[in-house]
């Protein structure tokens, strides 16, 4: 298991597709950042989870996280649409430059920063009373959109990104909660692609559903990686390998390494980055 | 081995298996027993009583046979709906804050005074308003009656929502404010949509809880034998108008009296009918 991790050919068909189209595309030359990261730390009250960590996101790419649990990649990306300041007594030092402003600058507004940096979560949250189209449309409906040829085009354009429309399509009024879990998380990835976001975080996307639920999901995500910057928390070490360009690796709130994921997962410059994919800890 | 000395032993065990569920039965009988008794007595004493006019009437004068409540009936729905206009925003617009606002400190205080406040007896309720709104306007009126009932809905209403509140699981709060949805319409769109169900139970037990409270009224709404016109002036009430007749020395009131009871009571098991049914439906999908 140790050192195939990265031409996963050998554990099943999905993941031979995508390791050999990861092969044939060759890690991008370093485009512009999307987040420029500076010495971020972040406590929790007394507890600091995030070590002064320094890294440059890149645009129009899929950065996976990897670590194991309690590193503080969840928090990590959380403070980039500024989610992590719902949990009470959190305090952030350090810089971070989305597209070069400031995203915790006086006069900023989190729930604009959150429209322009969408969010996916580890459990399938669709709004329980409403249906398919509503689940979509909330988050435009909700900021004021109701011209209805605009709302219309918008569904029917999140749920083929999303790669649910021919799989919902006549059943648009029929409540989000009625679907498998698979498509309900497809269904969120819809909802927050309908604001029409620059960016998409993924917390641990799949860590709840089953492969083929999860094939589908990594399908879109690459997908979807042309027109959006993509960072996605996984605790899948294969997946990470599958449908990143870059991998960052954090450990106890530091970031140990970051490169491109053909070179971290083959040739870690880090011991602890090496002992982490090889299974040695974590 | 285990069966030679286990005989005695596990008929000691099954005699006290068998004490302990004798016993829990016994007292699940005495907490269903008054319920049953009240009701068969308000059923034999008062169902006689109830007949169309009964319904339609006003009271007659003493002497008079027949007569109704009908304005009584009416005015219990009014001082409830008055009591739903000062008990329900406030209650539910507090539950809100308790559980979607308040820091951890200012919580405690909200929420040791809302118990407090649903342990004061309801008579205080009257004497409070009697000061600050009949004295000051030098009448017993419905809108007096109104307000004793609403303040007592406030504290039921602030507790109820905001436990159900709770209930709803923080991902969809996230999941909403992740879309750029601004904090307020994430509450009111999102989190009060999901525990409607909830809310709207709550209102109703608050309704059912209020609905036969006499002594708030006694000396706010005050009674009144005739309709009601103006809700500036006293009003009828069904609890008052079966306090007044219960207290009558004649048989004829008496028995309008336990009609009304029988009312009163038959009203407040549809809503618990309704609460219950709320509640099925609750359980049967998320919240």
């Amino acid at each position: 298991m140790v050192k195939t991790m990265a031409f996963p050919e050998s554990t099943s068909s999905t993941s031979a597709k995508t390791g050999s189209a990861l092969l044939e595309t060759p890690a991008r030359t370093s485009p512009p950042a999307a987040f420029a990261v500076k010495n971020l730390s972040i406590w929790y009250g007394e507890k600091q989870a995030i070590r002064n960590v320094s890294i440059d996101i890149p645009s129009k790419a899929i950065t996976a996280i990897i670590g194991p649990s309690g590193c503080g990649k969840s928090t990590f990306l959380r403070c980039l649409n500024r989610m992590h300041e719902l949990v009470p007594r959190t305090r952030i030092e350090g810089d971070i430059r989305f597209y070069g402003e400031d995203l915790y600058g006086g006069g900023v507004d989190p729930a604009v920063v959150r429209r322009r940096v969408g969010m996916v979560f580890q459990k399938s949250n669709p709004f329980p009373t409403m249906s398919i189209e509503d689940n979509v449309l909330v988050g435009l409906r909700l900021n004021g959109v109701r011209d209805r040829r605009v709302l219309n085009q918008r569904l029917e354009q999140s749920l083929r990104m999303a790669a649910l429309w021919d799989e919902v399509k006549h059943d648009l009024k029929k409540p989000g909660m009625s679907i498998s879990g698979g498509q309900q998380q497809r269904l969120c990835i819809a909802r927050a692609l309908a604001v029409e976001p620059e960016v998409l975080l993924m917390d641990e996307p799949c860590s709840a559903l089953d492969p083929i639920a999860t094939a589908k999901i990594e399908e879109l995500i690459r997908e979807l990686r042309d027109k959006y910057t993509i960072v996605i928390v996984t605790h899948n070490m294969q997946q990470a390998s599958r449908v990143s360009d870059k991998t960052a690796f954090f450990y106890v709130g530091e970031l140990i390494e970051f490169g491109d994921t053909t070179q971290l997962f083959n040739r870690p410059r880090e011991r602890q980055t090496e002992d982490y994919i090889t299974g040695r800890f974590g | 081995m285990i069966k030679a000395s286990g005989g005695d032993r596990h008929r000691w065990r099954k005699f006290k298996s068998g004490l302990a569920s004798t016993l829990s039965f016994s007292s699940a009988l005495l907490v269903i027993a008054p319920l049953a008794l009240v009701f068969f007595h308000l059923v034999i004493s008062g169902a006689t009583s109830v007949n169309w006019d009964f319904f339609t009437h006003l009271p007659a004068p003493v002497g008079e046979k027949g007569g109704g409540m009908a304005n009584a009936i009416v005015g219990t729905l009014e001082l409830l709906a008055l009591a739903s206009l000062v008990g329900v925003p406030i209650g539910v617009l507090g539950g809100v804050y308790l559980a979607e606002y308040g820091s951890a400190r200012i919580n405690w205080g909200l929420r040791f005074v809302a118990d407090v406040l649903n342990g004061v007896p309801s008579i205080t309720w009257g004497v409070v308003v009697y000061g600050l709104v009949v004295l000051r306007f030098k009448s017993f009126s419905a809108y007096a009656g109104g307000l004793a009932l609403g303040l007592m809905m406030i504290p039921l209403i602030m507790r109820t929502t905001e436990e159900v509140l709770l209930l709803v699981p923080n991902g969809y709060r996230e999941a909403s404010l992740a879309l750029g949805i601004a904090r307020w319409k994430t509450i009111v769109h999102i989190v009060m949509k999901t525990a409607s169900k909830g809310i709207v139970t709550g209102i109703l037990l608050a309704l059912a809880r209020i609905a036969g409270e006499t002594a708030p009224l006694l000396f706010t709404a005050f009674g009144n034998r005739f309709w009601n016109h103006d809700l500036a002036e006293p009003i009828a009430a069904l609890p008052l108008q079966i306090f007044a007749y219960a207290i009558s020395p004649y048989d004829d009131w008496h028995r309008q009296a336990w009609a009304g009871a029988l009312i009163l009571v038959v009203g407040i098991f549809f809503i618990n009918v309704l609460v219950r049914f709320l509640t099925r439906e609750r359980t049967a999908t998320v919240l």
